[in-house]
């Protein structure tokens, strides 16, 4: 995973896709469901994810914003995209810390724009924390559950 | 008892790792206090007023004997030669210094434990019933279920980050030893047309604003038991408060949207989430289920000799009856006279591993109530059992008495107290220890809090005390008629507080009143929910 560091526009960090980044702004979840060619949307905090899924088709990003790092309320948002099947680029930006980075890309973040670059080596490691882990997430990682009963991938 | 397998020590020995790692970074200063503080909160470093703090978890309160010597060699090592056993079956110590703090973790992982999420805005340690396994009321051990939800909740990627703490306690008997219904999330193990399941009450907890959970899901099949709680996590991490914190504890979003609603919203998400496939496979509670088998009890002696007086004392009060007519549950009181609550110095707590060794299949809880269960004890061993204990100090037979308080840490050591609590533990215990009233009182949970946070489980004691600052002074009032219990309820402020000698005197007077208005067998909390408030506002009062 880490050795996809850095094939990123500017203002994104971390970028684990191939595709071409979208190249103009978002617009906001209302908006976005009044203009019907919007491909790039912003969540903030207080939005509700669910009214996205009728315009998943046709929405190359969606960025989720993090005004604070401790308000937790993206990592659902980003779950409940991946889980309706999303499979476009779901962008962290604002308070982006190197020890979210592992549980967001968790739950289906796959670029990352923090206000604060962070350090590369640090992430490095943040983003490969865990070898293992426990629960079903957006990730498609096989739990130890699996593993332990040959369930896994 | 649970073992690590390779997976599980991976886990917690990434952690450690991890946290070494941020703790480099807080001193490289890379990252700041603000950012720094989440992260060693959600491995159970605390700044108090004197030090660190650092809380250990112990999953369900169950421990073998080298996991209790690790915990008392820690006290010596790190620490001032003791411990502290919390309300949460954890273990505290209160002065730990930061550069020690990622050895100590790593001397923890060495016994298969951790302090992960013993802290923090996430799901933090389980609790259960500390007689699991052992008591003859129970309807299966919850531990495995309670396992299974601890390897769920650890390092959740969506619930780390959640509005507050979030508090969950497993139970299966009709008798509810973990406060189950003052719980984030309390569930009960049920038996439903001979099938087991669950049954989720969510939206308790102390606090500023006490609640009783009420009942969200009366029957959760069990292979549904993480996928349910999924559900109840994310509609609380999506919609909990945000704008307060002391109105962001999940208690608030269901009164606040009605449990009807909230429940809703519940099984809404839990049919989206049964599509997802977020539930560990059946055969991981299979592979859990073993670790908890009965130890091989042998058939003995189902008499106790009850010659002595003082052990037939101790017997009477702390024990407890087992499933196996040979065997009883034996409680280690942490409240000597006079006693910090909970309080146990290293020395203690490799005897009392010594003793869970010889007479307990090597296996001790931690009690919610800050006391030490050895479990599995033969009626045979019984005495040399209570000796051992009594030459150590650890032979109060005080359980669940006036004398056997439950006291957060306060003033002495707590940041954000108004109050003592110790010093009033303290005095409480030793008036009614000399006055003999003790005994007379039976049963009487009295629990004392130095805040409105409310962790010494006040709304929850019999009686309850409650140290506020009035204007610089240090004030306390009194509450009564809670319980935690299956009878739950919550206590009532009898009126205008009390100085510390005050509070004391009010203790006096409402256990007298008890005692001159009590009828046949009746508890103090049975003779308060009958003649209610009034006398015993007038007793105080008038």
């Amino acid at each position: 995973m880490a050795d996809n560091l850095g094939t990123s526009p500017d203002e994104v960090q971390f970028r684990f896709r191939d595709d071409e980044p979208v190249d103009h702004g978002t617009v906001t979840v209302d908006a976005c469901r009044e203009q019907t060619n919007a491909t790039a949307v912003r969540i903030e905090p207080g939005d509700d994810a669910r009214e996205l899924l009728p315009y998943l088709d046709r929405l190359a990003l969606v960025e989720i914003n993090f005004p604070s790092f401790g308000d937790g309320r993206g990592y659902s948002a980003a779950r409940i995209l991946r889980e309706a099947g999303y499979t476009g680029e779901l962008r962290a930006v604002g308070d982006v810390l190197i020890d979210q980075l592992s549980h967001m890309r968790r739950c289906g973040f796959d670029a990352f724009a923090p206000d604060k670059p962070l350090d590369p080596d640090d992430a490095a490691r943040a983003f490969a924390t865990w070898e293992n882990v426990y629960q079903r997430a957006a990730d498609g990682r096989s739990t130890i559950a699996q593993l332990r009963h040959g369930a896994g991938e | 008892m649970y073992q690590y397998d390779q997976y599980d020590q991976a886990m917690v020995d990434a952690r450690v790792a991890e946290f070494r790692d941020q703790a480099r970074r807080r001193l490289e200063g890379k990252l700041t206090e603000d950012q720094f503080k989440p992260l060693r909160l959600m491995n159970g470093l605390y700044l108090q007023l004197h030090a660190y703090m650092l809380r250990v978890a112990i999953p369900y309160g169950t421990l073998n004997s080298t996991q209790m010597i690790a915990l008392g060699d820690i006290a010596d090592k790190y620490d001032r030669g003791y411990g502290h056993f919390t309300t949460r079956q954890n273990i505290q110590y209160n002065w730990i210094k930061l550069e020690d703090a990622a050895d100590i973790l790593a001397d923890l992982a060495k016994v298969e434990m951790h302090a992960i999420q013993t802290s923090g805005n996430c799901i933090r340690n389980i609790s259960s019933d500390h007689f699991a396994g052992a008591a003859h009321d129970e309807l299966v051990d919850p531990r495995p279920y309670a396992e299974l939800l601890r390897q769920w909740s650890s390092f959740h990627p969506e619930f780390t980050y959640l509005p507050r703490k979030f508090k969950i306690a497993v139970i299966a008997a009709e008798k509810d030893r973990a406060a189950m219904r003052l719980h984030d999330i309390g569930i009960q193990i049920v038996e439903r047309d001979r099938k087991i399941g669950a049954a989720f009450y969510v939206g308790g907890g102390m606090g500023r604003t006490p609640m009783i959970a009420p009942l969200v899901r009366d029957f959760v099949p069990l292979d549904n038991l993480v996928t349910y709680a999924e559900a109840c996590l994310r509609v609380y991490n999506r919609y909990g408060r945000r704008d307060n914190k002391y109105k962001a504890r999940i208690k608030i979003l269901v009164h606040e949207l009605g449990a009807e609603e909230y429940t809703r919203q519940v099984e809404e998400e839990f049919a989206h989430l049964l599509s997802v496939g977020v539930e560990p496979p059946r055969e991981e509670l299979a592979r859990i289920e073993p670790f908890f088998a009965d130890p091989p009890f042998v058939d003995g002696p189902k008499q106790i000799d009850r010659s002595d007086p003082d052990f037939a004392l101790w017997v009477d009060r702390n024990t407890h009856r087992h499933k196996h007519d040979s065997y009883v549950s034996a409680v280690i009181s942490l409240k000597p006279v006079g006693g910090i609550p909970g309080d146990a110095t290293g020395e203690q707590m490799r005897l009392m591993a010594r003793l869970a060794k010889q007479y307990s299949f090597d296996e001790l809880r931690v009690m919610h109530t800050q006391n030490v269960v050895l479990p599995h004890v033969r009626i045979a061993d019984l005495h040399a059992l209570w000796t051992a204990l009594d030459e150590a100090g650890l032979g109060a037979p005080n359980m669940d008495t006036v004398e056997d308080i439950i006291a957060c840490p306060g003033l002495d050591y707590c940041s954000l107290a108004n109050a003592r609590s110790i010093p009033l533990a303290q005095r409480i215990s030793e008036r009614f220890d000399a006055s003999g009233k003790t005994s007379r009182l039976g049963e009487l949970k009295v629990k004392i809090s130095g805040c409105i946070n409310a962790c010494g489980h006040h709304h929850a004691g019999h009686i309850g005390i409650l140290g506020v600052d009035k204007k610089g002074v240090e004030n306390y009032q009194l509450s009564l008629g809670g319980s935690e219990a299956e009878d739950v309820s919550l206590a009532k402020i009898t009126g205008p507080g009390f100085t510390e000698d005050g509070v004391i005197e009010a203790v006096e007077k409402v256990t007298d009143l008890y005692l001159a208005q009590r009828q046949d067998g009746e508890r103090f909390l049975d003779t308060y929910r009958r003649i209610g408030m009034e006398p015993f506002k007038e007793a105080l009062y008038g």
